[in-house]
């Protein structure tokens, strides 16, 4: 299996995608509302499911706008150069 | 004795003289007997010799750059273009990542880098695994053969690729886009490996001080174990690469065991009132043991299309 440069650059994008918009939104919907259900106490520590809806939560804020850009520049160079 | 060491010096200064933070733990020079404070000398001399040299040589040379006011003019004005260059892209690398952290990881000297191999390849009589505090910093890895560092990880990983392109090339095999290719394919899997190990850290929120350099460091202790097995696959054929590649697994095996176990599995909890806490050692536990068990897994990936 050997990697070079550009896979690793499309497995990145392709990651992140999924995160933000793709299959684990309806997850982090319906996570979100178990979520809400039971809160659990604030002093404690949060578990799994509460850290894994925080960070993809924290994705999707932070890389709305720069995957937006990413996606159309690899959109274009894909459509141009093959 | 004095004149290769004048060779030596005059390089080394160089980068030592940038920063001005002064920490002695990491700045005092234990691989020579030179006393330190003839490096602003040294430096002095390095530069106007540096200087000095695009004019002519010798003595006649500097004379007549110095006396002739364009050339000197100029020559002030480059350096201090260079000055701002080299502050600009200080700040601009300071913003992504410390870089007095990254000096505390090759703050290293041939003693430390000799016992470290040594361990890694047999670490099963070593005692004493913990990392040692200086007031409340860790210390360097020139005062403490437990912390990792940087700097055997990364020659490891150049020692490899090198070593790579000359097995390829003794089975006829090599072409110089294979050593690109080995490079980034060694270079992804330690990317991928420090991605998944900060990602369960972070999900089962172990407060560790494992920092991104440390697991990195760690990750990049396998690549001795990989030349090892390489070589010995070179050397004395498929026998010796497996014979090699089991025994520097469990010397590997063992190493990570025992260094995470110190900084992860009795790492403080953020829960200290009983009732998740039986479930925490357990999970730190699979994710130090499933670290220990990548290891031999990636390093028969990486190395057994070189001993065929």
């Amino acid at each position: 299996m050997a990697f070079t440069l550009y896979s690793l650059i499309q497995t990145a994008i392709l990651c992140t995608n999924a995160i933000a918009s793709g299959v684990c939104a309806c997850l982090y919907n319906w996570g979100f509302v178990l979520f809400q259900g039971n809160i659990g106490g604030f002093g404690d520590e949060p578990g799994i499911k509460a850290q894994l809806l925080n960070l993809i939560r924290s994705v999707r804020t932070v890389m709305r706008v720069p995957l937006i850009i990413v996606n159309t520049v690899c959109i274009v160079l894909l459509l141009l150069f093959g | 004795m004095a004149l290769p060491h004048q060779g030596y010096r005059a390089t080394k200064p160089r980068a030592r003289a940038a920063p001005p933070s002064g920490d002695p733990l990491l700045f005092d020079d234990t691989s020579s007997g030179a006393p330190p404070i003839n490096n602003q000398n040294y430096y002095e001399s390095g530069y106007n010799m540096g200087a000095a040299a695009p004019a002519g040589q010798g003595a006649s040379g500097a004379n007549n750059l110095f006396t002739d006011p364009m050339a000197s003019a100029a020559m002030m004005y480059g350096s201090s273009l260079a000055n701002q260059g080299k502050d600009m892209v200080n700040k601009e690398i300071s913003r992504f990542m410390s870089v007095n952290k990254l000096k505390y990881f090759f703050a290293v000297d041939t003693k430390y880098v000799v016992k470290k191999l040594m361990l890694l390849m047999f670490p099963y009589t070593h005692q004493d695994w913990e990392v040692r505090y200086h007031r409340d910093t860790p210390l360097t890895p020139r005062h403490d053969v437990n912390a990792p560092d940087l700097y055997i990880p990364t020659m490891a990983f150049i020692t490899y690729i090198l070593l790579a392109g000359m097995a390829l090339g003794i089975q006829k095999r090599f072409s110089p886009e294979v050593l690109g290719l080995c490079a980034s394919t060694a270079l992804v899997w330690v990317i991928i490996e420090v991605l998944v190990m900060l990602l369960s850290l972070y999900l089962l929120t172990v407060h560790t001080d494992l920092s991104t350099f440390d697991l990195v460091a760690y990750s990049g202790y396998k690549y001795v174990g990989m030349i090892f097995t390489v070589l010995c696959g070179l050397l004395f054929g498929s026998d010796g690469y497996y014979v090699a590649l089991a025994w520097s697994s469990c010397a590997l095996m063992f190493f990570i065991v025992r260094s995470l176990k110190m900084k992860i599995l009795s790492s403080l909890s953020a829960d200290s009132m009983g009732a998740g806490a039986s479930a925490k050692p357990r999970f730190r536990l699979y994710i130090t043991v499933a670290s220990a068990v990548f290891q031999p897994i990636i390093i028969y990936w990486l190395t057994a299309h070189l001993v065929r």
